[in-house]
């Protein structure tokens, strides 16, 4: 298990080393130079510009090894990411004030998806081929089919027009007023969470299933056990195991999971900073966020493995 | 001589495949059946959208904008006075071609990483799979947007990266599937008989991994179908007059969608039920293609099991 665990954080390093290389040079090759938009805008000011000057100014006139290194070194000695193109102030302050509110989101959503997944799953298990579990099956998919900006528009359009109800445009801060930042958050939360309970649902399902065709199952079926014990005391304990590290796959949603519900309900998030810097061309800024979702997702994953071995004693790692 | 007559003798015991999934769809799964109705209806209408629609998809009159539903405009008028329903008929083709196509290019793209990686192995399999953990590690939505503002917005970018990041990341379940065929004696007999990669590839490994592809293949429809209309949504997609649905919620669907609500139903209802119809059909599909993920034993799954091996016993056909 410690030597796994050390080869796996090895094995991050060319990993993230390449996720480095994708995010600088794609953004590269994003046509329409930074430069020549800035120019074009501030020609129409009173003062020339001066082209050179800007792509001093933003550290694009040295080659582009250079502008590598210089970003690389400036992530592993001062954990900079750099300053925005149009802001010119430094990104991480713009994904501090961002992440809590992508993540709040993500959380709730998960949360959500849970509370709806579980109990839908386990009876569907149970009930194999019953009129219930086809009913909730095809409830599965049709949460997986719904997609979560309609159901979201739906949301704001129809209540409004009925009972006047508008979602809040201003975030209201957690901390200084609890109830009305999670009553503005559950919304969005509702809607991202319907849309990932499909896939949970149906994996709860497959896992459970599973589960009750071990012979321990038989075995407790045979000793006389009800219903309800078999299932709760000796099914669904173990199907957790695998139920935790479903809660794995749904992680990422905290990093990169929530831009459309984000720009519909206007939620300052990670996914708005994106859509922004993409459509400005806000080169450093796209890079870091590409790059800090990518960095969290490698540790997401690292520790959704290591706490399979941890849950599940019969998972060896060589 | 005798190979051809082998083959015709199993034919006739158990149809040709297509037939056979068929008759099995209809009788075994109904929601399957259901949803191969739907993904057909999606199917024609994308084909016939032409004589479908009442009004070209682009047709603008603004003296009849925003009109509610009527007689003459059954789901209302947009912005441009464009009839909707019109516009809903040929937002099938744009989904069915993205949907078809990003999916085939999917698999195409997956097909080819897996088998190269799977049958090579060593440094290679190394590199290459260092190279899919980073593409894995970008959230897709993110990564699509910055690729399509990099090649900008069109049809044939939306299936290139859709196709390829999809694929990249997918190519890990036929390298696994690679992985296990190639230990097969027959794959190694091949190779002592002086076989060259090539043929072992396609001929030996392929045909083995035929339903795993066409599984992933109408299993990432739907995903396509929706992330497609995601991104046209955030404005990444095929560009405006296109009678894409997800664009038809964005941009000026969510203008006027408090003074024409039906502006932003009706696209929406459809990629619901197309998405299902679709996820039902290659479920369905996915249960009668792979016998490893029917029933098993126990109480639970007793009568499914014993479906199942009387099911396999008189479908199994020698192949090889």
């Amino acid at each position: 298990m410690g030597s796994y665990t050390i080869r796996r954080l090895l094995l991050t390093i060319p990993t993230v080393f390449l996720v480095t290389l994708i995010v600088f040079f794609m953004i590269r090759l994003i046509p329409g130079d930074i430069v020549d938009i800035m120019v074009s805008q501030q020609s129409m000011s009173i003062t020339p510009v001066d082209r050179a000057a800007i792509a001093h100014a933003l550290g694009m006139d040295v080659p582009v090894m250079t502008q590598y290194g210089r970003w690389i070194g400036g992530i592993l000695l001062h954990g900079d990411l750099g300053n925005s193109l149009w802001k010119r102030s430094p990104i991480i302050n713009d994904i501090k004030a961002r992440w809590p509110v992508t993540f709040e989101l993500g959380f709730l959503a998960i949360l959500v998806s849970q509370v709806i997944a579980l109990p839908i799953g386990i009876y569907s298990a149970i009930r194999q081929d019953s009129i219930g579990d086809v009913i909730a099956r095809s409830f599965a998919v049709l949460c997986m089919g719904i997609p979560s900006f309609w159901l979201a528009i739906m949301v704001i359009v129809f209540p409004s027009l009925w009972w006047g109800y508008m979602p809040s445009i201003w975030l209201i801060s957690f901390t200084k007023d609890p109830i009305g930042n999670l009553a503005m958050f559950i919304v969005p939360a509702i809607i991202l969470g319907i849309g990932m309970a499909g896939s949970t649902m149906r994996m709860t399902r497959t896992m459970m299933l599973d589960v009750l065709k071990q012979d321990y199952i038989r075995t407790a079926w045979a000793k006389g056990l009800k219903e309800r014990s078999v299932v709760i005391r000796h099914a669904l304990k173990n199907a957790l195991i695998p139920i935790v590290t479903l809660i794995g796959f749904q992680l990422p949603v905290l990093v990169g999971g929530t831009v459309i519900i984000e720009n519909i309900f206007g939620l300052p998030g990670m996914g708005q900073l994106m859509l922004n810097a993409t459509q400005k061309r806000d080169y450093t800024t796209v890079e870091a966020v590409l790059f800090v979702s990518a960095f969290v997702m490698v540790i997401i994953n690292i520790l959704v493995d290591l706490t399979y071995g941890f849950l599940d004693p019969r998972v060896h790692y060589q | 001589m005798t190979e051809v007559s082998s083959k015709i003798k199993t034919e006739k015991k158990s149809h040709s495949l297509p037939v056979d999934l068929l008759i099995r769809m209809v009788k075994e799964k109904r929601m399957g059946t259901v949803g191969g109705l739907i993904t057909l209806l999606l199917l024609l209408t994308a084909i016939f959208a032409n004589f479908l629609a009442p009004y070209g998809p682009n047709v603008v009159n603004p003296d009849i904008n925003l009109l509610p539903p009527s007689a003459h405009f059954l789901l209302g008028t947009d912005n441009l006075g464009r009839d909707m329903l019109s516009r809903v008929i040929y937002g099938a083709r744009v989904s069915v071609i993205v949907g078809l196509a990003a999916s085939l290019m999917c698999t195409l793209v997956e097909t080819i990483l897996g088998l190269l990686c799977g049958y090579i192995g060593g440094k290679f399999d190394l590199i290459v799979q260092r190279v899919v953990d980073a593409v894995m590690c970008f959230p897709g939505l993110l990564l699509m947007m910055v690729l399509i503002s990099i090649i900008g917005p069109g049809l044939w970018t939306m299936i290139l990266v859709l196709g390829i990041t999809w694929g990249i990341a997918g190519s890990r379940l036929i390298r696994s599937a690679t992985i296990t065929i190639k230990e097969n004696t027959y794959v190694q007999a091949a190779r002592a008989t002086g076989c060259s990669t090539a043929t072992i590839l396609f001929r030996h490994l392929m045909p083995n991994i035929m339903s795993t592809m066409i599984i992933s293949f109408t299993m990432r429809v739907p995903g396509v179908i929706l992330t497609e209309a995601s991104l046209s949504f955030l404005g990444y997609g095929i560009p405006p007059p296109a009678a894409s649905w997800g664009a038809m919620l964005s941009g000026m669907g969510r203008t006027y969608m408090f003074l024409a609500p039906w502006i932003v139903i009706w696209p929406g209802v459809a990629l619901t039920i197309t998405v299902f119809g679709v996820n039902m059909f290659g479920d369905a599909l996915r249960d009668l293609l792979d016998p490893r993920m029917r029933g098993g034993i126990g109480r639970y799954g007793l009568k499914a099991k014993r479906k199942t091996s009387a099911k396999s016993e008189s479908s199994v056909s020698p192949s090889d």
